[in-house]
């Protein structure tokens, strides 16, 4: 919620005049106006982060795509948010995380309910044209009632900022670099005997692929409920 | 008007897109007016044809078996058709590529056997390092996901390739379907 002395700008999105309070973002507005921009990293409820590209735009007088939920609006700015080349690009995204892990749907907790599956359909991703790295990765099932798989982590940080922005624990953090990067618990050590962590499940809700689990589900039980996030995050801004 | 030459493959998969392919049941008379299947699972002749119309693919490349026939095949095969997840992303057969091919065959032969602890040397085909999707050994014309792609999918996409159309299957069917 932007504070009252917010000033009103106009801008131009797909050609279409909108009006938006300055401290919005490109996505906030054109959520606002009907104009569905793809997200995964995002979500209702936590800082926004800019981490997955997959809502990239395209400005005029810019050269480069922008993310939508990291950029600002500004008054007289013209933004397009679906072109061929912006469909190649989210395309490319979708692609470089299924080659990056290891994503096997028809196995997986989450087949079915999965952002990424959707999204590869929704972005009209045929196959992986780049090829699988097929990454040797764990999975810690050392706490009592969650298991992270690290195959299907797409390193969104979800996890990481509803434990920290919400729950006040910040169990998840992230180390390493590039394809070597992951979440851990606490000091890289297994969840099940963090310090830190409350069990309160956050981060398994949160989390839009099948990475984060509860341990009663099999194939396709994993059905995650996030709806309480955005009510939590209003009522606190509410109270203060 | 003759008819449409139609083979089908059965690679690294579990059999389970032929056994879809079959529940098209009453739906297979009705093709079989249109479509001869001239090399398959499912019938008789051992070699594959010198040009078939469409080849639809079931199963990863994982050996020198497939690898062989799969290039044999897209030589002789004017649409090739990746069906299925294992063709199309390697899928659960992909699964060992995390592990060496001496760790997959010891856990296979020796770990798990009850007799005869030791890996077959001789007419088993020797596994890949890697499995691959079909696309990263030869061109695929048309993907088609899902684990396996429903009956009605595959009905689909034989008729748009029967009326010479390329199929987009984007909206009736997905990965882990």
């Amino acid at each position: 919620m932007s504070p009252m002395t917010a000033q009103v700008v106009t801008l131009k999105i797909d050609g279409q005049d909108v009006s938006a309070h300055e401290n919005d973002s490109i996505l906030t507005a054109a959520r606002e106006h009907g104009v569905f921009i793809p997200t995964l990293c995002n979500l209702d409820g936590l800082t926004t982060l800019g981490a997955c590209r997959l809502c990239l735009v395209e400005m005029a007088g810019s050269p480069k795509l922008l993310p939508a939920c990291t950029t600002k609006v500004s008054e007289g700015m013209e933004v397009v948010t679906s072109s061929e080349r912006i469909a190649k690009y989210r395309r490319m995204v979708i692609e470089l995380l299924f080659a990056e892990g290891n994503h096997i749907c028809a196995v997986c907790v989450s087949n079915g309910h999965c952002e990424l599956q959707s999204m590869a359909q929704t972005v009209g991703m045929t196959h992986v044209s780049v090829p699988y790295l097929y990454p040797k990765r764990t999975v810690d099932a050392s706490h009592e009632r969650f298991t992270v798989d690290h195959n299907r982590c797409i390193l969104c940080m979800r996890c990481v900022r509803v434990c920290d922005e919400i729950e006040g624990a910040h169990t998840w953090d992230v180390m390493g670099r590039g394809t070597a990067a992951k979440v851990i618990t606490d000091m890289n050590q297994p969840w099940g005997t963090s310090d830190t962590c409350t069990s309160c499940g956050k981060c398994v809700h949160v989390c839009p692929t099948g990475s984060l689990f509860e341990k009663t589900a099999s194939v396709s039980e994993m059905l995650k409920r996030r709806h309480f996030l955005p009510y939590l995050t209003m009522m606190r801004e509410e109270v203060e | 008007m003759s008819k449409v030459k139609v083979a089908t493959v059965w690679l690294d998969g579990c059999s389970g897109c032929h056994m879809s392919f079959l529940d098209m049941d009453e739906r297979l008379v009705e093709l079989a007016t249109k479509v001869d299947i001239v090399y398959s699972p499912l019938v008789d002749p051992k070699n594959f044809p010198d040009m078939v119309d469409v080849t639809l693919v079931e199963g990863a490349v994982s050996s020198t078996d497939d690898f062989n026939k799969i290039l044999k095949i897209r030589e002789h095969t004017k649409i090739l058709v990746s069906l299925g997840d294992c063709a199309v992303t390697s899928n659960v057969p992909c699964m060992r590529n995390v592990y060496s091919v001496e760790e997959v065959l010891d856990r296979a032969y020796v770990q798990n056997a009850a007799v005869g602890k030791k890996p077959p040397t001789k007419i088993v085909p020797k596994l890949f390092d890697k499995v691959r999707p079909v696309h990263e050994v030869v061109k695929v014309d048309v993907f088609v996901p899902g684990c396996p792609p429903s009956a009605d999918t595959i009905h689909f996409v034989l008729t748009e390739l029967i009326a010479g159309r390329i199929p987009d299957t984007n909206a009736i069917t997905r990965f882990g379907a």
